[in-house]
């Protein structure tokens, strides 16, 4: 049939037929069989963790005094798609933002996402939220969302509480709790407890539609866990003596601690210059820490954990301590002083003018330089080599928890340096030096450094007559005291207690001798045992040191103050310690002549001016 | 004259099985895509589920009047149904109501009419009447140009509405013409030419030249020993080039926005799962998600938490993979290869041009639909609006394919009556 001479063409047509249909099946055997990241996609798409948030622990000082709590605050929150038509301008004139600001805060949560809830400004504080509330029902789009901030009613131990902020990457990446945007505790007691106090994240799995509304829960709440409330701490701190230690130290760089020495708890913790905590919560954080991050004061640094300083005078107790134990002196032990120490016509120690000879508690009291250098030559010299020697001094030091870490709850710290052997090997060679070559550290200087609360601990030892507990800042997590065995149990000097009697009547005389270095820092009626220390600065006018503990026997009070280039021990580091003492032993302060000139010294401008 | 008994007696119930099969298949997946919780009384009429049903009930009146009238009533009436049926698409663009930016519906109250899908059957009518005159012969070209008109008049009036998913559907009568013998040049040409198109699109216009280069080497090379071949051959290659420097123009100029992303997407130029390319990720993390067995019927998340966008229309195709997983696609594209080679099968029976270019059609209208629209849903072809034949909820094109189907299989029972 002649109108039929193309029949051959419908093999075209299997072809293209059958061709099509094997393309739609390979394709539809990768996606459906091969590829199984689709199924991934769609549950991600319908099922979301709700996460559920649990309240920060507060935290309360030694008497149950509120010091951190939490208050509500805001995000914004937009989803672009719901944002209608609106009068931006009205908009941005009651949350105070810029026009600029607006747009560009709505563009990025456009990009991530139409129809998902980005934060739009977040930690909006409550009273401000309030006013945004009022006006928000003519803005579709826009809603408040809660979440919780920290609050400081007492405003004071900034350096010890640490602040709060969103979990920064670094955490993020090695940590799978955090999720972006979760609060957490970056320094101090908040960083040091964040796994008591954040308590654990509760999540709800809900199924979601495409418009982001519920849809019931996924396989009734099979897989669901709930929220637990975040720890209250209770801190070793007084609240009152470390406000009054604060207010002390206005005007002054330095750091004040104070331990109990009976138990290793701390007392109070300053830091100087400090901030009040509430500079460093919600909108206001980063403007408040960056301004504080470029002072030059140094305002967010640490002075109590983090600085080093040589301990001065203050290190003849333990020179004295150690002698005795060596017996290379005894109480009677006196030793001439001619304004110094007087090695070589290159090598000698100054001193200040006093009676001489002095004996052991009269050295302390008066603070004899010379006394100690010969002291410690003898401790050295007791071996035939001086590194020998050394090293057994050194070991003395070391058992007052000097040169090392305390390993306490406390969420920073410093070593401090007590010189090794090697370290002085490296400096003058094998065998090229002797007690002279390092005579300063008689008089706790040379190479020698330590931190405030490693200070606050030497003296501690001291006041229990040989023993120490790890000072640390809580005492009990949720109601219960702390039973870590770090904490509880007392750790052994290698002085024997005996030694203890001269050093502290020599540290009483400090206050009451005729001579005494402290003797114008003496509270009527309270036994306070100290020791002031001047720190050479090459950089300006002398640190002022004073350890002290109180009262005598049964003492309840340990303290060390230093305050950057306060000059003398005695002139202003000594009073603001017996005014401490006063304030804790008695609950009061009499002397307020004495109260009035600290507080209304200024340290900063002189130093500022110069 | 037959008597009635003999009325359903050359009916071809395969087809026919396979058509009800699908209408099944087809409506429990749009019951599955409206079903959600919360939402109760699917069969009600202001459902879809519920005016498909009606839809299916009306689509059978119709076959039992095309089995009833006499095979001889489509050969008559060709020419004035294909009037009648381009007057319906000039009065939609006049009085047509707009949804989404064409006017490509009638609004009848509470139901509307879209002409183009009816249009198909008119134009068909037309080509398989003229087509079938004694005096036609395919290789003149007065007669292609003819042939060519009947086909263009309804492309063009839909391109009017703007329907460029529709209008695409008519180019697949061109294969009917190439099966009546056209010359295959014209198949290679447009063959080459969509090749052409996509490469260019894809890569840089100093590779696309590189590309059309080798190409025409290995050609040559081909023919070197057959030296009048070479002539077309050089012109093929300067008018290929000439093409692809075009071919930015046709882009920009020609094609609109929305269509240009659609290929964009397709081509891995642009990735935007939540703009331009939200639907097909979402169509194909539907059907992807479904696996081997699929997640069971009414169980999709992706179908019921509405993710993919007219999913009871143009992708019903993800309904189907997600909650039958492969094995339902495989039943769906089985169902579908069956449907063809039966047609083409029945077309090559036919005793008269007539119904063999009829059958012709239905199978290349079917197949276009049935491929575009499945290899849209899973992102081989960009997205282009067409419903899959007997699946897609909507009444006119449940109406349309079913008049289509049903008229050939009214003219295969009648082929042993007449040699026309």
């Amino acid at each position: 049939m002649n109108r039929n001479k193309y029949k051959d063409r419908r093999l075209f047509f299997y072809f293209l037929f059958g061709v099509s249909i094997l393309i739609l099946l390979l394709r539809l055997i990768n996606i459906q069989i091969i590829d199984s990241s689709y199924k991934l996609s769609a549950n991600n798409n319908v099922i979301k963790a709700v996460t559920l948030y649990p309240e920060r622990g507060y935290i309360y000082d030694r008497n149950g005094t509120l010091l951190v709590s939490n208050q509500r605050a805001f995000d914004l929150m937009v989803i672009p798609r719901q944002v209608k038509k609106m009068d931006t301008l009205t908009f941005c004139r009651i949350i105070d933002i810029e026009k600029n600001y607006f747009d560009n805060q709505l563009n990025k949560a456009t990009r991530y996402s139409r129809n998902r809830a980005s934060i739009f400004i977040k930690e909006i504080s409550k009273q401000t939220a309030a006013k945004i509330q009022e006006q928000l029902y003519q803005f579709s789009g826009f809603y408040l969302q809660e979440r919780t901030m920290r609050e400081y009613p007492e405003k004071s131990a900034a350096h010890l509480l640490g602040y709060v902020s969103q979990v920064p990457d670094y955490i993020l990446k090695k940590n799978d709790y955090y999720k972006k945007n979760d609060n957490f505790g970056m320094t101090g007691v908040e960083n040091s407890y964040e796994k008591d106090l954040r308590g654990t994240q509760g999540v709800k799995y809900v199924i979601r539609d495409v418009w982001n509304a519920p849809k019931g829960s996924f396989q009734n709440g099979k897989y669901d866990s709930i929220a637990f409330n975040g720890k209250d701490l209770e801190l070793t701190i007084d609240n009152e003596i470390q406000k009054y230690a604060e207010q002390l130290m206005q005007n002054k760089k330095g750091s004040i601690v104070a331990i109990e020495p009976g138990t290793g708890e701390i007392l109070a913790l300053v830091s100087s210059p400090y901030y009040d905590p509430n500079l460093l919560i919600g909108r206001s954080r980063s403007p408040n820490f960056n301004r504080m991050y470029k002072d030059a004061n140094k305002p967010l640094f640490d002075r109590s954990l983090l600085a080093e300083y040589p301990p001065g005078s203050t290190f003849k107790l333990l020179n004295a301590l150690i002698g005795l134990q060596e017996d290379v002196i005894y109480s009677g032990t006196r030793f001439s002083c001619d304004m110094g120490w007087h090695f070589s016509p290159k090598l000698k120690i100054g001193c200040h003018a006093h009676n001489s000879p002095l004996n052991l508690t009269e050295s302390i009291a008066q603070s004899c330089n010379a006394y100690y250098c010969n002291t410690f030559r003898r401790i050295i010299e007791k071996y035939n080599s001086a590194e020998r020697g050394y090293d057994n001094w050194r070991n003395h030091i070391l058992s007052f928890g000097l040169g090392n870490f305390l390993n306490n709850d406390l969420y920073t710290g410093r070593k401090g340096r007590v010189p090794s052997v090697d370290f002085y090997n490296r400096q003058y060679g094998k065998k090229r030096w002797k007690a002279p070559t390092v005579i300063s550290l008689a008089i706790g200087q040379d190479a020698l450094v330590v931190s405030p609360i490693q200070m606050a601990n030497m003296i501690a030892a001291i006041a229990n007559r040989g023993h120490y507990f790890t000072p640390h800042i809580v005492r009990k997590i949720d109601g219960k005291a702390i039973t870590d065995s770090t904490f509880t149990v007392a750790k052994q000097t290698s002085i024997d207690e005996k030694h203890f009697k001269t050093i502290i009547y020599g540290m009483e005389k400090v206050f009451t001798g005729k001579y005494g270095t402290a003797k114008t820092a003496q509270v009527k009626n309270i036994e306070i045992c100290g020791k002031t220390g001047t720190a050479e600065n090459p950089h300006g006018e002398d640190h002022s040191i004073f350890i002290a503990f109180a009262p005598k026997d049964r003492p309840q009070i340990a303290i060390a103050v230093y305050i950057e280039n306060g000059g003398w021990g005695s002139t202003w580091a000594a009073p603001i310690a017996s005014l401490i003492i006063e304030k804790y032993l008695t609950g009061q302060v009499n002397n307020t002549e004495r109260e009035h000139f600290i507080l209304s010294g200024n340290l900063m401008d002189k130093e500022n001016e110069k | 004259m037959r008597n009635n008994k003999s009325l359903f007696a050359n009916i071809d119930w395969p087809l026919v099985c396979i058509y009800l099969l699908m209408l099944l298949f087809g409506w429990l997946n749009i019951y599955a895509a409206n079903y959600g919780e919360g939402i109760h009384n699917l069969m009600t009429m202001s459902s879809e589920p519920g005016k498909q049903l009606f839809w299916i009930g009306t689509s059978f009146i119709w076959i039992l009047l095309i089995i009833i009238l006499d095979g001889k009533f489509y050969t008559t009436f060709s020419y004035p149904i294909y009037i009648l049926m381009i007057c319906l698409l000039i009065g939609v663009v006049i009085v047509g109501k707009e949804i989404g930016g064409a006017k490509s519906w009638f609004d009848l109250g509470s139901f509307s009419m879209q002409p183009s899908e009816f249009a198909k059957i008119g134009a068909l009518l037309a080509l398989s009447k003229f087509l079938s005159q004694l005096n036609v012969n395919l290789q003149k070209k007065t007669i292609q140009v003819k042939a060519f008109l009947i086909i263009a008049l309804p492309i063009v009036l839909i391109l009017l509405q703007p329907d460029a998913g529709s209008a695409i559907v008519f180019i697949s009568l061109l294969l009917v013409l190439f099966r009546e013998g056209i010359s295959s040049t014209y198949l290679i040409v447009s063959f080459s030419a969509i090749v052409l198109f996509i490469i260019t699109l894809k890569f840089e216009p100093q590779t696309t030249m590189l590309i059309v280069m080798v190409m025409s080497i290995i050609l040559g090379y081909l023919l070197k020993k057959n030296r009048q071949s070479i002539k077309p051959a050089l012109i093929g290659l300067v008018l290929a080039l000439g093409f692809t420097q075009s071919v930015d123009h046709i882009y920009a100029e020609v094609l609109r926005p929305h269509q240009r992303s659609r290929i964009d997407l397709i081509l891995g130029k642009v990735e935007d799962i939540r703009g331009v390319g939200y639907n097909l990720h979402q169509s194909k993390i539907a059907i992807g998600s479904g696996g081997f067995l699929g997640k069971g019927f009414l169980g999709g998340t992706q179908t019921k938490f509405n993710f993919v966008p007219e999913q009871s229309t143009d992708f019903i195709f993800c309904t189907i993979g997600e909650e039958w997983g492969f094995i339902g696609s495989l039943i769906t594209i089985g169902g579908f290869s069956l449907l063809l080679f039966r047609l083409i099968i029945l077309a090559e029976r036919q005793r008269s041009v007539f119904s063999r270019v009829f059958g012709y059609g239905v199978a290349s209208i079917l197949f276009c639909h049935f491929f575009i629209n499945i290899a849209m849903t899973v992102g081989i072809m960009p997205v282009i609006g067409i419903p899959l034949p007997f699946f897609s909820y909507g009444g006119s094109s449940l109406w349309g394919f079913s008049i289509l189907l049903f008229i050939f299989i009214k003219l295969d029972a009648y082929r042993m009556d007449i040699l026309r």
